[in-house]
């Protein structure tokens, strides 16, 4: 057997800070052979993407290798001179970046973008890289190349451009591809196509791929190996099914068991009793129109088509104490529809009666004093105020309230801290000196600090890592059973609406398109896209 | 499944720190620590304003009182002895002031304008720039399109029409009293459409924020949110942009001055210093102008260079 | 294309609407045209004729419509100051100020742009270190310091250039040149760098910025993972990003080179528009300040209008409406 194609001997990556030096990779060895597909796979600064980084030789300053060797098919390539490293990047090491909406530049056609360079790489004329360019368009699966080939990246939607991304990265067939989260930034059906287009275009080319993610499903569908980071070190390495598994390193075995999965698991809250119990939440015929292209002149002819029904006619109920996930793809309302049920947005048509009152039917004033709804918010950094300490956060909606006063207020605030599992003492603190998930708890707390009945969250885990999302999970299911919470939990991840509802609601582009007890829907889905959604979903039980 | 791992246990804090020992622990006061040009452009700044603050107790003569001033004394050089037998540091001009008086009167009067003039324009653009974001709409529309026109005409322009505009419609005999108040108001009126913009924007990216949503779900008024939960928010920009619009506005006294349409000569700005100096720059008291021209330039680079300081330590992206 | 340009088109017909309306409240209502023109001594019931004569006891909208189709016709009336048609005096001094402002605003958008570039690609370098701290320099000194600092150091002392004037001029009747004489090049080098230094620093530094905000997006990022050379990365991609919002601001910024005209004018003696508005301003005489306002509005409308269309042509993100497909 030849040298392997990528070797990375104990690399070790520094930044130096002015609060010192912060060591980003220690240590870092593996190997990827001619044509495989390793797994990189950690949480948020384990130093997956650094690793790519190191290898292609693009660390942002001040970072830099301090030692450490890293060797492609056999020759040391991290001592080489700028010059020369520019003619491996593209040419011997490909790459795909995260996010497809940033990574053209959008004042030039994606044929200039290719044709570009193919012909810094290959010794071509301009037509023979034109020719190339559109094949390996077409390879990637952009109907109609040839005439889309002038057309500028955003004309393209986010799923295309990342094919695009791709032809560029095997544009001059690279031994290597680091793709770096190439589909954390799409939607879960379209992730499923990336990955295929992927793995389909180097595995005919023999191009070995590392895959950076901290989805372990995309990497449980196309690896051949894992290797497992943390805290800038190799935590281990091994082939998928067998770490996915057996995993013999403590940090491998809790990563893997705080993922949700989409399978029936054993703690599942209890199958929802018949319908006979009143519904707490009543949500009829939700119907939200947005003016699309506000031209003053349309807006006052009322021509029609101009409308944009982000959600259209959706209706169910929720009891008491329940939980009910709202699943759908970006653009699909589920945002929409909860911040319509929260009491934000005012709907087109239909009505949201919560514990017998209608919601839209009073004021915000009324409506916030009967403490009905409450809302918890995806993104734990914009949903606090960063100006506020974290006691005036969580107190502000007992003063507004009146619920309680003077020094009432504070022991009412220690209360909910500790509630979340917080020391009572972060109250003098600010949002920025805590982590996301300690945020999110801050953030129910809030939530519950008006002493509502029913809360809305919004995607409340999909921006935190998955060992903090179940953490998160966990506290809502404890809270809802102290506290008899109902709970509308809007989220894209399956797994993570099994693990939690009893009853679901698949959305798709604005219309309800199923909706009943979780496991029925689950195991014998009706609908076709619903039956779509789950298919595309990458899941480790597929891993045999 | 609830071993909480990467999670740290909080609370994160050990011991309570004092003011002090957060200040020095901020990304700002390292940044300030570690820019010798910014102390030294802060302790320049501190010296003129105090100076000039402090002029009638501090300052050697009092240069606008007939009584005290001997034109005998008239074009005495810096340091040398004048026919009264008096020694002035920074020499006197044509009609027997100290130089050094009146330069401290001079800027006393220069950043008297120069302040008042950006608070008011700040007042007003950060109160209209705030409304304009948080309503949106046909409010929104109007103030930006009147501070978009009025941004493409430079400042000094605007300054100038207004200026010409009170000087037409205020009574002769009180133009000498209230010149110092147009002054501020066109200075003012020409500057307020930055901070407008500026507070606009972030006004909306903030409003769009979820700690807004979060406070709208208990009911609170729209101008409370606006100014208890997004108005902290957005001043950041302006303190910056105050800045360096308090660095453009003592420049644009200077110039109106110079102009000949700014401040009477019987309370002459840096500017009018400037003005009468230049008559003198063929005959060889070089004194009489260079000194008024040292001072505005050393008061407008250090607070160009304590604004550009700013803009850079308050910017997240580059603040590692 | 076509419905852009309209659209815009008529977006600079309603800025140039409101100047004029500005410029005519200016006229109409700043001190009393008829004391301003006839004198403070005339009869009562003189006055009173004059002002039936010249329609300013019409209703506010006739005299605005009169107003703006004598303005069309470019007659802006008598200045009291010096008794003759605006226009004229506008027209007389017109060449001097532009050329002035061609001159200038040609080297601060070429040097401005070139020092740009360099200091945001060697952004870590001694020499774009001193370039910045010379350009905050440049931002915090007054234009009319500069000027008097420039006559003292090459006219007082070293006695090169001129200090003051435009030198010998060659009149071509409806243009006056100082292009076409060895005097008339020199007296211009002097105020051109006066009116150009403080643009240039400003085009400096926001091409730097903008340049080095580009040189940190993805699409850069990505463009070095494709193996591209540095050559193609700084000046193919980076430098096409970065001129998009540049226009903009640069186009702004040459508007006001006629403003800045007035100071640097002031100081050079220079016998422009510019020395002609502030005299104007000072002595309160209306109708030539109104149609400075008019003509600078102008300016700006015309030079929004080509940066708008400019702006167009290079972002195809305007230019291309809808998408061409999605997955």
């Amino acid at each position: 057997m030849n040298a392997p194609v990528l070797s990375v001997r104990d690399l070790v990556v520094d930044f130096p800070l002015r609060r010192g030096n912060f060591r980003a990779l220690d240590g870092v060895s593996f190997d990827i052979a001619r044509g495989e597909v390793l797994g990189v796979v950690g949480e948020s600064g384990a130093g997956k993407s650094m690793t790519g980084s190191a290898v292609i030789g693009l660390l942002e300053p001040p970072g830099q290798i301090t030692s450490g060797e890293v060797h492609l098919s056999g020759a040391r390539i991290d001592t080489l001179p700028e010059e020369q490293m520019q003619h491996l990047r593209g040419k011997r090491i490909g790459m795909v970046m995260q996010d497809p909406l940033t990574s053209l530049n959008p004042l030039f056609t994606i044929g200039d973008q290719l044709v570009e360079t193919i012909r810094q790489h290959m010794p071509l004329t301009e037509s023979q890289a034109l020719e190339r360019a559109i094949s390996l368009l077409e390879e990637a699966g952009i109907p109609d190349a040839r005439q889309r080939i002038n057309a500028y990246p955003h004309q393209f939607s986010g799923g295309m451009r990342q094919r695009v991304v791709i032809a560029l990265a095997i544009a001059a067939d690279p031994e290597l591809v680091i793709a770096d989260e190439p589909t954390s930034a799409l939607d879960v059906s379209v992730q499923a196509q990336i990955i295929r287009v992927l793995k389909e275009l180097c595995q005919r080319r023999g191009t070995a791929i590392m895959l950076i993610t901290h989805d372990m499903g995309v990497i449980a569908q196309i690896a051949d190996r894992i290797m497992v980071m943390n805290a800038g070190k190799v935590v281990e390495t091994g082939p998928v099914a067998e770490i996915i598994r057996h995993p013999r390193e403590p940090y491998t075995k809790k990563l893997i068991g705080s993922i949700p999965t989409i399978a029936r698991s054993g703690d599942a809250p209890p199958p929802a009793p018949e319908d006979s119990a009143p519904a707490f939440v009543d949500v009829r015929g939700l119907t939200k129109d947005f003016d699309v292209g506000s031209r003053v002149i349309s807006r006052l002819l009322r021509r029609p088509g101009n409308v944009f029904r982000a959600v259209n006619d959706v209706s169910f109920r929720i009891r008491k104490g329940e939980t009910y996930g709202l699943v759908g793809e970006s653009g699909s309302g589920k945002s929409t529809c909860a911040r319509m049920i929260a009491g934000l947005i005012e709907p087109t048509a239909g009505r949201v009666v919560v514990n017998g009152m209608d919601v839209w039917s009073v004021s915000a004033a009324q409506r916030a004093r009967s403490r009905a709804v409450q809302m918890i918010f995806q993104d734990p950094y914009a949903s606090l105020n960063p100006r506020w300490r974290v006691g005036n956060i969580i107190a502000e909606p007992i003063r507004v309230l009146g619920l309680a006063r003077g020094s009432e207020v504070e022991d009412r605030v220690a209360d909910l801290l500790r509630k979340v599992r917080l020391d009572p003492v972060v109250m003098r603190k600010f949002p920025h000196e805590f982590s996301g998930g300690q945020r999110q708890r801050i953030a129910i707390a809030r939530a519950l600090s008006s002493q509502p009945e029913f809360i809305v969250c919004d995607e409340p885990t999909s921006a935190l890592d998955v060992s903090v999302q179940a953490q998160v999970l966990d506290l809502m299911s404890e809270l809802q059973s102290e506290f008899g919470l109902t709970y509308l939990l809007i989220s894209h991840n399956l797994a993570v609406i099994r693990q939690m509802a009893n009853d679901v609601g698949v959305l798709h582009r604005g219309v309800l398109v199923e909706s009943g007890p979780v496991d029925a829907i689950f195991d014998h889905p009706q609908a076709d896209y619903t039956k779509m959604l789950l298919d595309a979903v990458p899941d480790l039980a597929e891993v045999a | 499944m609830t071993d909480p791992t990467t999670e740290p246990t909080d609370p994160v804090i050990s011991t309570p720190r004092t003011r002090w020992q957060r200040v020095r622990d901020s990304d700002i006061f390292w940044s300030y620590s570690h820019s010798p040009v910014t102390i030294i452009a802060s302790i320049v700044a501190l010296g003129l304003i105090l100076a000039a603050a402090f002029a009638p107790w501090l300052a050697p003569h009092t240069p606008f009182q007939p009584a005290t001033v001997n034109l005998m004394d008239g074009f005495t050089p810096p340091g040398g002895e004048s026919l009264s037998g008096e020694t002035y540091l920074l020499g006197t001009d044509d009609q027997g002031r100290d130089m050094l008086s009146t330069l401290m009167y001079g800027a006393r009067v220069s950043l008297f304008v120069g302040f008042s003039a950006t608070l008011f324009a700040m007042a007003l653009g950060v109160s209209l720039g705030l409304a304009a974001g948080y309503r949106g709409g046909f409010l929104d529309s109007l103030i930006m399109r009147i501070a978009d026109v009025q941004l493409s005409f430079p400042a000094i322009l605007i300054a100038l029409l207004i200026f010409g505009v009170a000087q037409g419609l205020i009574p002769a005999a009180r133009q000498e009293q209230t010149a110092v108040w147009v002054l501020i108001l066109a200075i003012g009126l020409s500057n307020w459409a930055q901070f407008a913009r500026t507070v606009r924007g972030t006004t909306m990216v903030e409003r769009q924020k979820d700690y807004v949503s979060a406070a709208r779900l208990l009911g609170r008024h729209p101008v409370a949110l606006a100014i208890r939960h997004v108005l902290p928010n957005v001043l950041g920009p302006v303190l910056v942009i105050a800045t360096i619009s308090l660095a453009l506005a003592i420049i644009e006294e200077a110039t109106l001055s110079f102009l000949g349409v700014g401040v009477p000569p019987t309370q002459p700005s840096l500017g009018t210093l400037i003005r009468i100096g230049q008559r003198f720059l063929f005959s060889g008291e070089w004194w009489i102008l260079a000194f008024p021209a040292i001072t505005l330039i050393l008061l407008a680079l250090s607070v160009n260079l304590l604004g550009d300081w700013l803009r850079d330590a308050l910017n997240p992206r580059l603040r590692k | 294309m076509f419905a852009f340009v309209l659209k815009r088109l008529f977006q600079s017909v309603i800025v140039m609407l409101v100047v004029a309306l500005i410029a005519f409240l200016i006229f109409r209502y700043v001190g009393d045209p008829i004391v301003s023109m006839a004198g403070v001594d005339t009869r009562l019931e003189d006055q009173e004729l004059m002002r039936e004569r010249l329609g300013l006891n019409d209703p506010f909208y006739v005299q605005f419509w009169n107003f703006l189709t004598n303005a069309l016709r470019g007659d802006f009336g008598i200045s009291y100051r010096l008794q003759q048609p605006v226009t004229r005096l506008i027209l007389d001094r017109l060449p001097a100020t532009l050329e002035l402002a061609f001159v200038s605003a040609t080297m601060a958008v070429v040097i401005g742009v070139l020092m740009g570039i360099f200091t945001a690609l060697r952004s870590r370098s001694f020499l774009s270190g001193v370039v910045m701290t010379l350009s905050l320099v440049g931002v915090s000194l007054p234009t009319f310091l500069i000027g008097i600092g420039l006559i003292y150091i090459f006219a007082v002392e070293l006695q090169w250039l001129p200090s003051n004037g435009r030198g010998a001029t060659v009149d071509f009747g409806w243009w006056r040149t100082g292009f076409l004489t060895e005097s008339g090049l020199r007296s211009l080098i002097l105020p051109a760098i006066t009116l150009s230094l403080f643009q240039m620093t400003l085009i400096m530094r926001l091409v730097r910025a903008e340049m080095m905000e580009v040189m940190r997006s993805d699409y850069i990022r990505f463009a070095r993972a494709r193996g591209l050379p540095d050559r193609i990365i700084n000046f193919r991609h980076a430098l096409k990003n970065t001129l998009v919002p540049v226009i903009t601001i640069t186009g702004l910024q040459l508007g006001s080179v006629i403003a800045f005209a007035i100071v640097t004018e002031t100081v050079f003696q220079w016998p422009g528009v510019g020395s002609l508005f502030i005299n104007s301003v000072q002595a309160v005489d209306v109708p030539v300040m109104a149609a400075y306002l008019m003509m600078v509005g102008l300016v700006f409308v015309t030079i929004n209008l080509i940066v708008d269309i400019l702006y167009y042509l290079v972002d195809p993100r305007l230019r291309v409406q809808g998408r061409a497909g999605g997955h």
